[in-house]
């Protein structure tokens, strides 16, 4: 079978270039083509993912010319997973959000999806690649274009917002390419298997742990680990819909990958754990990013600012259960990226739905939406309770392997710090069921019937098909996990 | 033992799941409705009896049906114990059926479509969790009916049911999040396994003091048993309609709760590993201060279903009593509370249900003299009554008698006091209702309209059936602890 990997990146680029170009025809050009392109990345993704998982990794240089030198895609079973999920997620989201996005952005729409399309170029790139200085180059074409693509949310807020999240997306790259310059300068090369193997020699060098810990921060920014997370909520809050969706499960996970990345292929785990020892240290503010996340998702009144703060505790999840030194641990942890991806991407369709009818998702505009869009809120309840952990939903699943993960560890403060964010996240979501299932208060007692019976409002079907899609999913992925864990994770572990 | 591969336990747990986007489409059309719900019930109880011949020639009927990590699946399997709770469970859903149709439309209630709905995804949850053939498929189906079962209780949408519904939830979610979960991951990280089995899974891994940990971790985190001090959620619950107070909160969830202590029991721990730690003592201490408190509250409840709670919180504790004795005496009394209480209580929340249909009266003070309008009612409630004191001839008298000899086989014949107070107070907190009853004078000169007032008989067949049940299961309790003694394999 021949499969084309440079493709799956290629063809959004080259879609972004054309989709520009239709801009001066109609937008709804634009869009066909947009979805033309990124049906054919998750096409690649797709048949890459089912090579990979058939004869092992691909590795794929651009243009022919070998590494050190040239460009080289390296896809193993960890990467070709995250491609496909990105591939599919943003595919998705395009056939959910046609709307929203005529919606919000009327006289913008074929700018959103070229931005779009870059975005989701610069994700793909930084999971495809097996070079430092492009990982580089494609995490910055990814933040360019969701600065441009939050700013377009039609509010004032999102322009502050916006430009908050540049300043701190700056320092983060800037962070991370001074490390990976302290890398070029001892190994000589930015070729991530290459600098691996030449670094395995140096482990007592002072300038590879500098560039270990610039690069590492440099990701926990991206990422929004707390405390380096304020520029998170607002950004990804202000965001408009049809870009939220998207940002919201993708971009914090790829961070993730990025970061289990460099500790598995470039620094190594001995490195990390044995060399630096620093497993305890980053569990611990794992911990802290699980119950400070928590804690700040109670304060908010709006659901779009709470699930934002929602995202901030999962990453505490991944964090600490990478950092927990053991193979149940790390398998937690990518199991969570795929699963937290999913989930969140759940909720922030059914949040977009309700954005479409409501407009705005304070606490107080939710009153009645089990009456008026209970399909919308069917999804939300399903993903919400994958968030607790409820089991068979698939976020159960990733937190039973992070909890057996920190008994390994004795990391029992972990352990604790997942239980009570299921509480936590109990207590956030019930709270808004009950001002959707209570609110209005009627006066009589339930008995005979309710007034006026609450009209039925519901979002565009494409968008409700496609969250049917996915609360599927949340199940199955959960269901079959098992299988997720045997055929993808644990053989890049071992 | 022998265990045959069959997929008729999957479709018992999923035939009422399949039937609910029937319920949903015909929600307009209520006869069409009830009909399918019958036919989903019946189904159900029909695959649940086809079973039922090989569980007892000893077998075991099961499949698996995902496997998560080595040791912990998805798995299914039919033993004594399971196909003991799955009949009690899927006959009375018959039965409470027809009881709410009764119930609800009599009453005009709002919102049956979802009513009925939830109803089907409980019971099918409760078949799930009686049919678990380890530990994370039945924590799988205690959340998934935690869950079901919410809607019902906040069915009102009034804030009453609304602070009610946050409580149940309060006290369900958050131990079962808080203590079972960690307590099952310990499990599985201390012994890569979670299945049941009559040795336990432990082999030697834990000292006394992180047994009694782990143990009461289990034992509160199934706050579905209603052991104190987590039982308040039960009275609050109390606001749902009585069809789900009857069915689900007399039998099935809490029952759930219980079956739950009992699995860990007997096929986490196991009843060795138990007696060599003298946990045994333990859990009877804390299930006695249950029986005994719960007793005593309910004597001072007027509220007919909260005295009902009340009372159903300290019988659950029986069961839990009855399994912490460790004999199997001890063992067949405490489990085959399941079924007698389960049929006595329905009975009695039953009666509370049609006495409110019929007249709209919440309170033992005002009912007096009722039994001369409703005397099928107050008959059934006479006999439901026995059950729960357990007296006989009802199918109660046979689990607490097992229960006494229980207590004298352990040698902890002091417990003995604890069971025989208890007796006394449900005497004295239920048969004064039916007393008065009959031979009380009503207080307003209104009530004094002549002749039978009974409910409709969608309310009054049901309650009769279970009553004449429940002092049937009298006479032939052979059967089921036939079951009991496959299942604990005594």
């Amino acid at each position: 079978m021949t499969t084309y990997p440079e493709l799956i990146v290629l063809a959004p680029l080259l879609g972004a270039f054309f989709a520009g170009i239709a801009a001066w025809v109609e937008s709804r050009i634009s869009y066909a083509i947009t979805l033309i392109a990124m049906g054919i990345a998750t096409a690649c993704a797709a048949s890459v993912f089912t090579q990979v998982l058939a004869s092992g990794t691909i590795q794929y240089r651009m243009a022919g010319w070998a590494p050190p030198m040239g460009i080289e895609l390296r896809i193993d079973a960890l990467n070709a997973m995250v491609l496909l999920l990105i591939s599919v997620i943003a595919l998705l989201n395009l056939v959910a959000s046609y709307r929203n996005v005529e919606k919000e952005t009327p006289d913008r729409a074929s700018s959103f999806y070229v931005m779009y399309l870059l975005f989701v170029v610069g994700l793909l790139g930084v999971t495809a690649t097996g070079d430092l200085f492009n990982l580089y180059v494609l995490i910055e074409i990814t933040s360019l274009s969701s600065y441009t693509l939050i700013a377009l949310g039609d509010r004032d807020k999102s322009a502050i917002a916006s430009l908050n999240y540049v300043f701190i997306g700056v320092i983060g790259a800037s962070f991370y390419l001074l490390g990976v310059g302290y890398i070029y300068i001892k190994t000589g090369t930015l070729n991530m298997v290459d600098a691996a193997a030449i670094m395995k020699t140096m482990t007592d060098s002072s300038a590879i742990l500098v560039a270990f810990v610039l690069c590492i921060l440099g990701i926990w920014i991206k990422m929004a680990l707390f405390p380096l997370h304020v520029w998170l909520p607002n950004a990804y809050s202000s965001a408009p819909v049809g870009f939220a969706r998207v940002v919201a499960p993708l971009m914090t996970k790829v961070m993730v990958y990025v970061m289990v990345r460099l500790m598995l292929t470039v620094f190594g785990l001995d490195y990390i754990f044995d060399t630096l020892n620093l497993s305890q240290a980053v569990v611990w503010l794992g911990t802290i990013a699980i119950l400070a996340g928590g804690a700040m998702a109670l304060y908010q009144k709006n659901l779009k600012k709470m699930l934002t703060y929602i995202i901030v505790c999962e990453i505490g999840y991944m964090v600490g259960g990478a950092w927990l030194g053991n193979q149940m641990g790390m398998t937690g942890a990518i199991l969570h990226i795929i699963n937290d991806a999913i989930m969140t991407f759940a909720l922030f369709l059914a949040v977009g739905n309700m954005v479409y009818r409501l407009d705005r998702v304070d606490y107080t505009d939710l009153q009645g939406l089990f009456a008026k869009m209970p399909w919308t809120m069917a999804g939300f309840v399903l993903a919400a309770f994958s968030i607790v952990g409820v089991p068979p939903t698939c976020g159960f699943f990733s937190k039973w392997y992070l909890v057996l993960g920190a008994f390994e560890a004795g990391a029992y403060h972990f352990a604790a710090a997942l239980i009570i964010s299921s509480l936590l996240c109990a207590i956030l979501f019930f709270k808004v069921f009950e001002i959707c299932f209570f609110e209005p208060m009627s006066e009589g007692h339930g008995h005979d019937s309710h007034g006026p019976a609450a009209v039925m409002e519901e979002a565009p079907v494409s968008s409700l098909v496609v969250l049917g899609l996915v609360s599927v999913c949340l199940i199955v992925a959960g269901l079959y996990s098992g299988t997720i864990v045997d055929t993808l994770i644990t053989p890049i572990l071992n | 033992m022998e265990l045959i591969p069959s997929i008729k336990p999957l479709l018992a747990v999923l035939v009422p799941l399949l039937v609910i986007p029937i319920l949903v489409s015909s929600s307009s059309r209520p006869n069409v409705r009830e009909s399918w719900i019958f036919i989903g019930g019946t189904i159900k109880f029909l695959l649940v009896v086809s079973m039922l011949p090989l569980v007892l020639s000893g077998k075991q009927i099961g499949l698996t049906l995902f496997q998560i990590a080595p040791g912990a699946s998805i798995a299914l399997r039919v033993d004594g114990l399971g196909m003991l709770f799955a009949l009690v469970a899927s006959c009375l859903y018959i039965v409470t059926s027809v009881y709410s149709i009764g119930y609800m439309r009599g009453l005009n209630e709002h919102g049956q479509t979802r009513f009925v709905s939830f109803f089907a995804l409980a019971i099918s949850a409760t078949i799930g969790a009686a049919f678990s053939a380890n530990l994370l498929t039945l924590y799988l189906f205690y959340e998934i009916l935690s869950l079901a079962t919410y809607p019902l209780v906040a069915h009102h949408e009034d804030a009453k049911s609304r602070i009610s519904g946050r409580r149940y939830l309060t006290f369900i979610l958050g131990t079962s999040i808080g203590l079972v979960l960690p307590a099952m991951i310990y499990c599985y990280h201390v012994t890569g396994t979670l299945e049941f089995s009559a040795a336990g899974i432990f082999a030697g891994q834990l000292s006394k003091p992180g047994a009694t940990v782990l143990l009461l971790m289990f034992v509160f985190g199934f706050a579905k048993a209603g052991i104190m001090p987590f039982h308040s959620w039960l009275p609050a619950a109390m606001v749902a309609p009585t069809p789900v107070s009857a069915l689900l909160h007399a039998v099935a969830v809490v029952k759930v709760g219980v079956f739950s202590i009992v699995r860990v029991i007997t096929g986490i721990f196991g009843v060795d590993l138990m007696a060599s730690f003298d946990l045994g003592v333990v859990i009877m201490t804390i299930a006695s201060i249950t029986i005994l408190v719960g007793s005593f509250i309910a004597l001072s409840q007027d509220e007919l279903k909260r005295r009902l709670a009340f009372s159903t919180i300290a019988q659950l504790s029986y069961i839990v009593f009855g399994v912490a004795l460790l004999t199997p005496t001890g063992l067949v009394g405490g489990v085959i509370h399941i079924l007698m209480h389960a049929f006595g209580k329905i009975t009695l929340f039953f009666c509370a249900g049609a006495i409110f249909v019929a007249t709209g009266k919440k309170y033992i003070s005002q009912m007096k003299g009722l039994g001369k309008k409703m005397p099928i009612t107050f008959a059934a409630f006479f006999i439901g009554s026995l059950g729960v004191i357990g007296l006989p001839p009802s199918g109660g008298f046979y689990s607490k008698w097992n229960l006494l000899i229980g207590t004298l086989e352990s040698g902890h014949a002091i417990f003995m006091v604890v069971l025989l107070l208890s007796s006394f107070l449900n005497a004295f907190y239920f048969l004064p209702i039916v007393y008065q009853g009959f031979f009380g004078t009503p207080e307003a000169a209104a009530d004094e309209t002549p002749g039978i007032q009974e409910a409709n008989l969608c309310c009054v067949v049901p309650l009769a059936v279970t009553a004449v049940v429940s002092i049937v299961l009298f006479f032939f309790p052979g059967m089921f602890v036939d079951l009991i003694r496959l299942g604990l394999g005594i």
